[in-house]
């Protein structure tokens, strides 16, 4: 166990406003699409409007013939590639059977905007008139849309697999069987948690220019250190010889957590021409062809003791993954599988895992990553459990939360939890809410025919990504470890270049990152310049994702400019004829501990590792610069409380978000400002899948929810302001003690709805509705609760409009199952 | 048209969009392009003084017009426009990719509204045309407010 | 995200634009605001070869208030119909179109013209009993409102006629309702309904609802509007006159309702805007 070492705060800490915005609100930012590179040419992607079909023949001639057409190029032609797009994850003694996924469909396409040609010409507007003059004849085969009946393998995605099952996976503790068939008690449910979009506003965009051997690409990615690997993998050309940037990214959300088609395209388009080639995505194609999320089918099972001591919970997720693999697709569930027990003590648990492929796009991370799918079940099912118990499900979270003093908490599945004060972080989200004045609107209100309600959820989730033995090859299976790097340079005149691995796209990194360099160099944020996202300046780095950045890549900056500073010291020590031991970071200068007047700038030490070589220790290495890479010793495990409040309309059906507090614990704040921005973001995002956003496919395979129009994103109508509150208890996995809090609101927010609007219907017979809660779903739970449910039902995948498919109102069952009584 | 006060003349093919205009003739990227059904107005900008979606409207329409995009807000000298300050003092953008548009809705919508504070809920309704996947709209809506208030002061 | 190429004229005048539709054939259109338009051109599932733009017809733009009617020209944009709150009805039906953005350039002639069944504006048209004046090259003609929704985005307008004029009959002594369900504030009416009301010592004189989205038209609720004339106007009357909203409606289900769900809104929204309507707030 570390220990969490006093640092000299003067920045860390502070709401500092960001250092990234005077560029971004003036418009003086630049996004890959803002790059132009001399001579460049466009790319549009020729794509399927079959979910399933054999390539019959492709006739390009009338593409070829506009002109500034340069070029055509199909699946057939790509076949120098040296391998297809990448799948990272293979965990020891699982058997995962994944197709290969090509850049250019070879031969059949699975999924509608399977990529089947491209085309190359000199300006944005003839690609696009000559992508729609690519004929393209197709045998529709068989498509198969909806994951359960994918299942039954009648239909195959990939006829060459034999199966859609690409693979199961079993991990648990202790013996949930044994301990379902002792219970008073057993709830259980079929949950479905269904497919969602990333949806940043900025579309992906790539620009590759192959020179003179050597390949450089802008990319709108969120991981260009692995990009740069993959390239080398893929096009054989030597690592040194490739730089990836990722400039300025407008929002990921985990859908530029991807080794892309295009990426790829884009590369090998122009070193066959020998010209730069941009291809920038346009909403459509990203509604299509960016990686979904979510999207699995859940049947739990939860048991306990009459007391409401929770013995059992059991899980068979049913992963839908697409027609494909993404880089980390039949990772994702396990990734939520891990903190399968959340905040609470159940002694026995079992998850159950099976990869099913279907005629639709690939799924993979999406903010949370399988957190939110867990945290889902877990929360929504705790509930049901309180109402089958009679229990309040306060009361019976209170019951069964780990107890502060339990941590370091090793749960069923072998994890140890860093830290945690669960109650305090509801009784605090309690204190906020005011229960009482509460029932007491909800019951005025009732008779205005607004049904107010009030759900909760209690998170902690897994983030810190990840102790790089535990997640690598030989640990969990991932084709890399997730350490993270930093490299801090101190110029001659004392400002500072910090380099980091990780990528942001919004998070505040170079303000972040330069408040805690600042600090234990004795200098001001404002002279701490924070470079991302270029392979071609710093070292190897993961990227951004999983919460990662700041207890990562934020705690290597932290080690490296300790280390520096000791350097610092040293050299102070030498110059004031002092014993180092008593040199601090005092005032923003290295002084003396007992006499502070007594001391140098960072700019006068930089002066001497620089220009004067005789005010340096004998010995000493010139310079003053730091590379470091850290790899933590645990994950860390933020935690937290989330209240929701909501008012659905009795008569149409339809849900508002009236109040939602937050409070969370995600370590000791580095600004507090980014804390609260993150969770506002966060939790905005699961109230889009709670109430508004799903990625629909008709029974066809064809993509109904194509464009904003019909993906519904909350505005600023549908969301709330909100109410947040901290508190912080620090990790034990790193000096800084800080957890993640990027996926937080996102992973808490989805049962804390799906809670309030059963809790505002359960008096007219609703047990459960699941997401997304459109006024039509609510308004069928009611009319089914009052007896009235004959009409046809709210959509689940691959059902035919309008009729789309069977609802799940209030359709749960309840009744204990083996119970002792 | 005038775009940011500088006369612009130019022989365009009718397709072209104003965004496009902006951007690639120009070279005027701040506007930016989020989606193509004029939903998520990230290519917000003024059009004779009034929030327009730019990737909606050729760019022959806009001939003759007055065009403000967001290079256009920041005074002469470099001083941010209320608006652009507000934002930056909240934390009103994360990724700054939806942040031009949003400002220039917020502009429409603050001289709409005319002087004094203006309530939440007219701010949530005056940027309904422009999403934002970062923020979750909070401090956006504390931006707008806010440089509403400092807009007030200055006498009209 | 890029339309195909097409021409393009801006039209001097009415009589321009006729003679550049007549020229430009079965492939040329009229650009008004664009904002139906230049999505699905975007989207390539619209592809005209000619635009005719109507953006220098000043004389299409402006309200007139005559004595018992009123008239709006088919270039006069939502945003100036929305802050003109003495429209009442029309004002407040405009200004829950989509964005503030759209309202800055859509346009009452060209969202009539475009006959969608989800807009806000063709249902108030139909309500207040209105009527569209067209030009073509064969002289002038009046359209009355319940003969110029024929189907799904298709009305009795000709092709090579223009839209220039919207008349309306003056409602003054009517309340109005207006209620717009939809998911989202940006997004089409699922289902949309506007009343007006007129009532004389409690008792109601008459009454018109405008439906949006329950069918392939915008429709008039008849048999609510007869259930409520010449009876009282207290909640019991509204409540029985609303649950017979949905009576003539044939709603198509899509991504977001069932047709029992949208019957099923129709009669509530119905049931709310008359309440409103009954309470007085005064159009004209």
């Amino acid at each position: 166990m570390t220990t969490i070492q006093e640092q000299p705060t003067k920045h860390v800490g502070q709401s500092l406003r960001r250092k990234e915005d005077p560029r971004l609100v003036t418009g003086r930012a630049k996004y890959v699409d803002d790059i132009v590179v001399h001579g460049m040419l466009h790319m549009a992607v020729v794509r399927s409007p079959e979910a399933h079909a054999r390539i019959v023949s492709i006739d390009a001639s009338g593409a070829l013939a506009l002109p500034g057409i340069k070029a055509v190029y199909t699946g057939e032609d790509l076949s120098d590639l040296l391998a297809p797009l990448p799948m990272a994850w293979a965990p020891p003694g699982v058997e995962v059977k994944g197709p290969d996924r090509w850049p250019l469909a070879r031969g059949e396409v699975c999924h509608v905007g399977d990529a089947v040609a491209m085309v190359v010409g000199d300006d944005k507007h003839v690609v696009a008139d000559a992508a729609q003059c690519v004929v393209v004849e197709y045998e529709p085969l068989p498509v198969v849309v909806d994951v359960e009946e994918a299942l039954k393998d009648e239909i195959l995605v990939h006829e060459s697999l034999g199966t859609n099952t690409t693979h199961h996976w079993t991990m648990g503790g202790g013996d949930v069987d044994a301990a379902i068939a002792e219970a008073d008690v057993v709830v259980e449910r079929r949950i479905v948690n269904h497919r969602t979009a990333g949806a940043p506003i900025e579309p992906r965009g790539v620009i590759a220019e192959y020179r003179a051997g050597s390949l450089t690409v802008w990319s709108s990615t969120q991981v260009p250190h692995l990009l740069r690997l993959f390239y080398a993998v893929q096009m054989g050309i030597s690592e040194d010889r490739v730089r990836v940037v990722a400039p300025e990214v407008g929002g990921g959300f985990g859908g530029k957590l991807q080794i892309t088609a295009e990426e790829t395209l884009c590369a090998w388009a122009s070193k066959r021409l020998d010209r730069p080639v941009k291809w920038i995505e346009t909403r459509s194609e990203n509604m299509a062809v960016s990686h979904h999320g979510r999207d699995q089918v859940d049947y739990v099972r939860m048991a306990a003791k009459a007391d409401g001591t929770i013995t059992a919970f059991h899980a068979n997720i049913i992963q839908d993954v697409g027609a494909y693999f993404g880089l980390l697709t039949p990772m994702i569930p396990e990734l939520g599988a891990l903190v399968m027990t959340g905040c609470y003590k159940i002694p026995n648990v079992r998850t159950d895992i099976t990869g099913v492929l279907t005629n639709k796009y690939i799924t993979d991370a999406i903010r949370g990553a399988g957190r939110p799918e867990m945290t889902h079940m877990l929360e929504v099912t705790i509930d049901q459990l309180a109402s089958e118990l009679g229990m309040d499900p306060i009361e019976l979270r209170h019951k069964n939360f780990i107890a502060p003093g339990d941590f370091p908490y090793e749960t069923p599945y072998g994890i140890t939890y860093d830290s945690g004060n669960y109650a305090t972080t509801l009784d605090r989200a309690l204190e906020m809410l005011d229960m009482d004045a509460l029932r007491a609107e909800q019951a005025s209100l009732r008779e205005q025919g607004i049904l107010r309600g009030v759900g909760f959820s209690t998170y902690t989730e897994i983030c810190g990504l990840a102790p790089s033995r535990a997640v690598g090859p030989k640990g969990f299976g991932l084709g890399i470890g997730l350490y993270e790097s930093a490299l801090v340079r101190v110029h001659p005149t004392g400002s500072v270049t910090v380099f980091t691995g990780a990528s942001p796209h919004g998070q505040g990194h170079e303000t972040g990152f330069a408040q805690i360099v600042a600090d234990r160099l004795g200098t001001d944020p404002s002279v701490v310049e924070v470079i991302h996202g270029d392979t071609a300046t710093g070292p190897m780095g993961l990227g951004t994702y999983g919460s990662r950045s700041l207890s990562i890549g934020g705690v290597a900056a932290a080690h490296a400019a300790e280390k520096l500073a000791e350097k610092c010291k040293a050299i102070v020590a030498f110059n004031l004829e002092a014993s180092v031991d008593d040199i601090e970071v005092i005032a923003g200068k290295f002084a003396l501990a007992g006499d502070p007047d007594q001391g140098m700038t960072l700019a006068e030490v930089a002066g001497c590792a620089y220009i004067d070589a005789s005010a340096m220790p004998e010995g000493m290495e010139l310079g003053l610069e730091q590379t470091l890479i850290y790899d933590p010793s645990n994950f860390v495990f933020p935690f937290g409380a989330h209240v929701c409040v909501v008012d659905i309309d009795a008569a149409t059906g339809k849900v508002d978000v009236v109040r939602w507090i937050a409070v969370d614990d995600c370590g000791p704040a580095i600004n507090p400002m980014l804390i609260d921005g993150q969770v506002h973001g966060g939790v905005a995002h699961g109230i889009g899948q709670a109430l508004y956003e799903q990625v629909v496919y008709d029974d066809r395979g064809q993509l109904v929810t194509g464009t904003f129009m019909d993906y519904a994103l909350p505005t600023a109508g549908e969301i709330p302001s909100f109410e947040t509150d901290r508190t912080e208890t620090p990790s034990p996995s790193n000096s800084l003690g800080v957890k993640g809090i990027g996926e937080a609101g996102t992973i808490a927010a989805t049962p804390a709805i799906v809670n309030a609007v059963v809790d505002a219907l359960r008096h007219e017979g609703v047990s459960y509705v699941d997401m997304p809660l459109t006024p039509l779903r609510v308004w069928q739970a009611l009319e089914e609760a009052r007896g009235r449910g004959d009409g046809p039902r709210a959509s689940e995948q691959g059902v035919a409009l309008p009729d789309q498919g069977e609802g799940s109102a209030g359709s749960g069952p309840t009744t204990p199952e083996g119970g002792a009584a | 048209m005038n775009v940011n006060g500088q006369p612009v003349e130019s022989v365009v093919a009718p397709r072209l969009l104003l965004v496009h205009y902006l951007r690639d003739v120009l070279g005027l990227t701040g506007t930016h392009v989020g989606c193509d059904t004029s939903n998520c107005g990230a290519c917000t900008c003024l059009v004779d003084g009034e929030s327009v979606k730019s990737c909606t409207l050729l760019a022959v329409q806009a001939d003759g017009a007055d065009v403000t995009t967001i290079e256009g807000m920041a005074s002469a000298d470099g001083e941010l426009h209320p608006l652009q300050q507000g934002f930056w003092d909240e934390h009103g953008l994360q990724c700054g990719y939806c942040t031009p548009g949003m400002i220039m809705a917020a502009a429409d919508l603050v001289e709409r509204h005319g002087p004094g504070p203006i309530s939440e809920e007219d701010v949530r309704r005056g940027i309904e045309g422009n999403l934002c996947r970062c923020t979750g709209y909070h401090n956006i809506v504390k931006a707008i407010r806010a440089a509403a208030d400092k807009m007030s002061e200055v006498p009209a | 995200m890029i339309a195909a190429d097409f021409d393009y004229a801006v039209a001097d005048s009415v009589d321009d634009a006729i003679r550049l539709l007549g020229e430009g054939g079965a492939g040329a259109k009229l650009l008004a605001g664009g904002h139906s338009l230049l999505p699905l051109m975007k989207l390539r599932f619209a592809s005209p070869s000619l635009l005719v733009d109507l953006r220098s017809l000043d004389e299409l733009r402006g309200v007139q208030v005559g004595g018992d009617s009123f008239r709006i020209g088919a270039m006069t944009r939502h945003a100036d119909l929305q802050s003109d709150s003495g429209l009442g009805l029309i004002s407040e039906a405009a200004s829950h179109i989509a964005d503030q953005q759209v309202r800055n350039r859509g346009t009452i002639g060209g969202s009539l013209a475009n006959g969608d069944a989800a807009a806000d504006l063709p249902a108030v048209l139909l309500a207040y009993g209105g009527s569209v004046t067209v030009r073509g090259a064969g002289g002038e003609r009046v359209i009355e409102a319940q003969d110029l929704f024929q189907g799904y985005l298709t009305t009795a307008i000709e092709p090579g006629e223009v839209l220039t004029e919207v008349r309306l009959p003056s409602m003054a002594g009517y309340g109005f309702g207006y209620e717009k369900f939809n998911r989202r504030t940006e997004d089409w009416a699922m289902v949309g309904v506007c009343a007006l009301v007129k009532a004389t010592d409690g008792v109601c004189e008459d009454v018109r609802i405008g439906l949006t989205h329950m069918a392939s038209t915008p429709l008039r609720a008849s048999a609510a509007e007869d259930a409520l004339r010449g009876q009282p106007l207290d909640a019991a009357h509204i409540a029985a006159a609303a649950e017979l909203a949905a009576d003539g409606t044939d709603p198509l289900g899509d991504l977001n309702a069932t047709p029992d769900y949208k019957r099923h809104l129709a009669r509530v929204l119905t049931g709310r805007a008359l309440t409103t309507a009954a309470d007085g707030r005064a159009s004209r």
